[in-house]
C-alpha cells in the first residue's frame, strides 16, 4: 500500500494559485511518477504539500486515503521521506551521523541509536555505495556523494513513498544515471518514488508515470510511453520537442528554429 | 578523523566533569582571606561556627554554585541556539532575553528599589528577560532569519533602554552603580540570589535538555528537519523558553557575562564529532567550568577595584572570536 493522491490542491502565494486545482491518485504497488513542467510550473510545491510540509489553502492530499495535513507528524515521517532541491548538511558530521538522521522518528527522545538499528545503517550505506565513506565529514563529500549520502538518509527509515525535488540537480553524467537507476529499483521493489525532473529524456527513459504540471494546474498524468508526446511538450515548455528511440532509450529533443513558431512570435 | 573525535560520548562528559570538579575545588581554596586548605577543612567539618568554615558557606560555596549554574546555562543555551539557529555566532544574547534582564535589573536601581529590597533586582531581571523573549518571539517565530532579526532588534531596543537610564540617572551615583551591575560579576551574592535563580535555570536547563533529537535533525536545514517530523514552530518556542528562563535567570542574578554561551560548544564539538545534541551536556559542563576560572581570575588578578566577571570574559573572549573568523574563513567554501 502506498497510494498518494491529490483532490482539488489549491496554493496560493501572494493572490496567485501556484499550484491550481490539482488532481490525481496514483495507482497500488508503487512506481516511478516523474513530476515535470516549466520553471515556476508549481512542481516544488506540490511535492511539498504531497509531503505534507504545505497546507494547501484549497484541498487536501492524502496518503493511503487518509488526509495527510491531519497525520502525525512522526507518523508521516516513518512512512514517506522527502528530499528538497540540493539538500546540504550544516556540520561536518560524519556519513554515518547523517545518514543515521533518517532514522529521527523512529527514535526515542533520548540516547543514541539503538543497537538493533546498527545493521540497518550499514546495510543502507553499503547500499548507496557509502561504506568506505562512513567516516567522513559530511561537508568533505562531493556533490554525487552528498547526493547518494542524502539519498541513504532518505531510504534508510525504508519509507512506502519517497517524494525527491530535483535528484539530479549539479550531478554529472554518470552520477545522474546512477541516481535514476536507483530510484526506478526502489519502485520495482514496490515504492512509490515522485521525483521533480528537469531532464524529459531521463523522465521519459526511468519513470513508469508522467505527471505535468503548466502554470499550477496538471496538464497530464499517466503511463510515460501514452503521456509523453510532442504535443504535451509544446504545451508545458512552449517549444516543439522531437520524441525518437525506442522504449528504454527514449530521446527528447527541442527543436530550436519551431520554438518561435510555437511561441507566435512568426506568425 | 582526528584523535578527539574518536571518544567515545561519556568519555568526554567524564572529563568535563572531572576538569568542573577540579575548578570548583579550586574555587573554594581562593579567596581574599587565605585560608589553607587543611584549615578550611577542619573548620568545615567542625561542629562550632568558625571563620574558616563561614567564608566557606557563606561566601565561597554559593560564588562557586553560582558559578556553576550561571555557567551551565549560558554554555547549554549557547550549543541549544547555535544549532537551533545553525549559526556558529549565535550566543544566549543573541535572542535579546540578556539585555532585557539587565534593563529590568537598571530598572530596580534606577528607582532605588534595590536598597529597600535586596532581591528586587534580580526578580525585575528575570521580568525584563521574560518580556524581552516575548517580544522576540512575538515577531520571530515564523523562521530562523526572522528569529535572528526579531532577536537582534528586541536587543537594540532593550540597549536602548539602558542608555535611557543611564541618561537619566537620579544621581551620579546610581548611574555608576547601574554600569557597574551591567559588568557582571559573582562577588557579594547570597544564598537568597541562588534560591531564587536556582528554579527558574533548572526549568530552562530541563527544557533545553530535552532539544537534542531537534538539533539534530536541524543540522540537514529545516525542511528536512521539518520532513523528518520536527515541529519548527514548537522548536524555536521551547529554545526561546528554556534560554529565556536559564538566561534571564542567570543574567539577573550575576549582570551580563559574554562569550561563555559562545566559546563553550565551539570548544566541546571537535570531541563530540559535530554532532549538535552532544555537544549540549559538555557544553553546559565546560560553561560552568569556563565562569569557574574567569571568577578565579578576578579574584588571582589584583587590581585595586575589582575586576569585574563579564570583563574579564569579554577580554578573554574576543580573541576567541577573532580566532573562530579566521577558522571559518579557511574552511569556508
Amino acid at each position: 500500500m502506498s497510494r498518494l493522491a491529490a483532490d482539488h490542491v489549491t496554493v496560493r502565494r501572494g493572490g496567485r494559485a501556484i499550484v491550481n486545482d490539482v488532481s490525481f491518485e496514483t495507482a497500488d504497488g508503487g512506481g516511478f511518477v516523474a513530476l515535470v513542467g516549466a520553471n515556476g510550473a508549481g512542481k516544488s510545491t506540490l511535492l511539498s504539500v504531497l509531503a505534507g510540509l504545505i497546507k494547501p489553502d484549497a484541498g487536501a492530499a492524502s496518503l493511503d486515503g487518509a488526509p495527510i495535513a491531519g497525520m502525525d507528524r512522526r507518523d508521516l515521517a516513518r512512512r514517506r521521506a522527502y528530499l528538497p532541491q540540493n539538500p546540504y548538511a550544516e556540520w561536518p558530521i560524519t556519513v554515518e551521523r547523517l545518514v543515521a538522521l533518517g532514522l529521527t522518528p523512529h527514535l526515542p527522545a533520548f540516547g543514541g541509536l539503538p543497537g538493533g538499528l546498527e545493521p540497518r545503517l550499514t546495510r543502507a550505506l553499503e547500499a548507496c555505495d557509502l561504506a568506505d565513506r562512513r567516516s567522513q565529514a559530511a561537508t568533505t563529500l562531493s556533490g554525487g556523494e552528498l547526493g547518494r549520502a542524502m539519498l541513504a538518509r532518505a531510504l534508510i527509515g525504508e519509507p512506502q513513498v519517497l517524494i525527491v525535488d530535483e535528484p539530479t540537480a549539479g550531478l554529472d553524467p554518470r552520477h545522474t544515471l546512477d541516481a535514476m537507476q536507483r530510484l526506478r529499483r526502489l519502485a520495482d521493489g514496490g515504492k512509490l518514488v515522485i521525483a521533480a525532473l528537469h531532464d524529459v529524456t531521463l523522465a521519459a527513459r526511468y519513470s513508469t508515470h508522467l505527471m505535468a504540471l503548466k502554470g499550477g494546474r496538471l496538464e497530464a498524468f499517466g503511463p510515460t510511453a501514452e503521456a509523453l508526446t510532442p504535443g504535451l511538450l509544446r504545451r508545458i515548455f512552449e517549444v516543439e520537442a522531437r520524441i525518437t528511440g525506442a522504449a528504454g532509450a527514449t530521446i527528447v529533443d527541442y527543436l530550436a528554429g519551431e520554438a518561435d513558431a510555437a511561441t507566435g512570435r512568426s506568425a | 578523523m582526528s584523535f578527539a573525535a574518536r571518544l567515545p560520548g561519556y568519555v568526554v562528559t567524564a572529563l568535563a566533569l572531572a576538569t568542573l570538579l577540579a575548578a570548583a575545588a579550586f574555587s573554594l581554596f581562593l579567596g581574599r582571606v587565605n585560608i589553607s586548605p587543611a584549615e578550611l577543612w577542619s573548620g568545615l567539618v567542625s561542629p562550632n561556627a568558625n571563620l574558616a568554615g563561614l567564608v566557606v558557606t557563606e561566601l565561597r560555596l554559593p560564588r562557586a554554585i553560582l558559578a556553576i549554574l550561571v555557567g551551565a546555562s549560558l554554555g547549554l543555551s549557547g550549543a541549544v541556539l547555535q544549532g537551533v539557529l545553525r549559526n556558529p555566532l549565535a550566543e544566549p544574547g543573541l535572542l535579546g532575553v540578556s539585555n532585557g534582564a539587565a534593563v529590568g535589573a537598571v530598572i530596580s536601581i534606577y528607582f532605588g528599589l534595590a536598597h529597600a529590597f535586596s532581591l528586587a533586582t534580580p526578580l525585575l531581571g528575570m521580568a525584563g528577560a521574560m518580556a524581552a523573549g516575548a517580544l522576540t518571539f512575538a515577531f520571530g517565530r515564523s523562521s530562523t532569519l526572522t528569529l535572528i532579526l526579531a532577536g537582534a532588534a528586541v536587543s537594540s531596543l532593550m540597549s536602548a533602554f539602558l542608555a535611557m537610564a543611564l541618561n537619566f540617572a537620579p544621581s551620579p551615583y546610581a548611574a555608576y552603580e547601574m554600569s557597574v551591575w551591567m559588568l557582571g560579576s559573582l562577588a557579594e551574592r547570597s544564598w537568597d540570589h541562588i534560591f531564587l535563580a536556582a528554579p527558574f535555570i533548572a526549568a530552562g536547563v530541563a527544557i533545553l535538555a530535552t532539544m537534542g533529537r531537534a538539533v539534530d535533525a536541524l543540522a540537514l536545514g529545516d525542511v528536512q528537519a521539518q520532513s523528518l517530523g520536527i515541529h519548527l514552530d514548537r522548536t524555536r518556542i521551547l529554545a526561546l523558553l528554556g534560554v529565556g528562563l536559564a538566561v534571564g535567570a542567570a543574567t539577573s542574578v550575576t549582570g551580563s557575562v559574554s562569550f561563555i554561551g559562545l566559546v563553550a560548544p565551539h570548544l566541546v564539538r571537535p570531541f563530540v564529532g559535530h554532532q549538535p545534541s552532544r555537544t549540549l551536556l559538555p557544553s553546559a559542563l565546560l560553561g560552568a567550568t569556563l565562569l569557574l576560572l574567569a571568577d578565579i581570575g578576578t579574584r588571582v588578578i589584583h587590581t585595586n577595584t575589582e575586576l569585574r566577571l563579564g570583563v574579564l570574559t569579554s577580554l578573554l573572549g574576543a580573541p576567541f572570536f577573532f580566532w573562530l573568523i579566521v577558522r571559518l574563513r579557511k574552511t569556508a567554501p
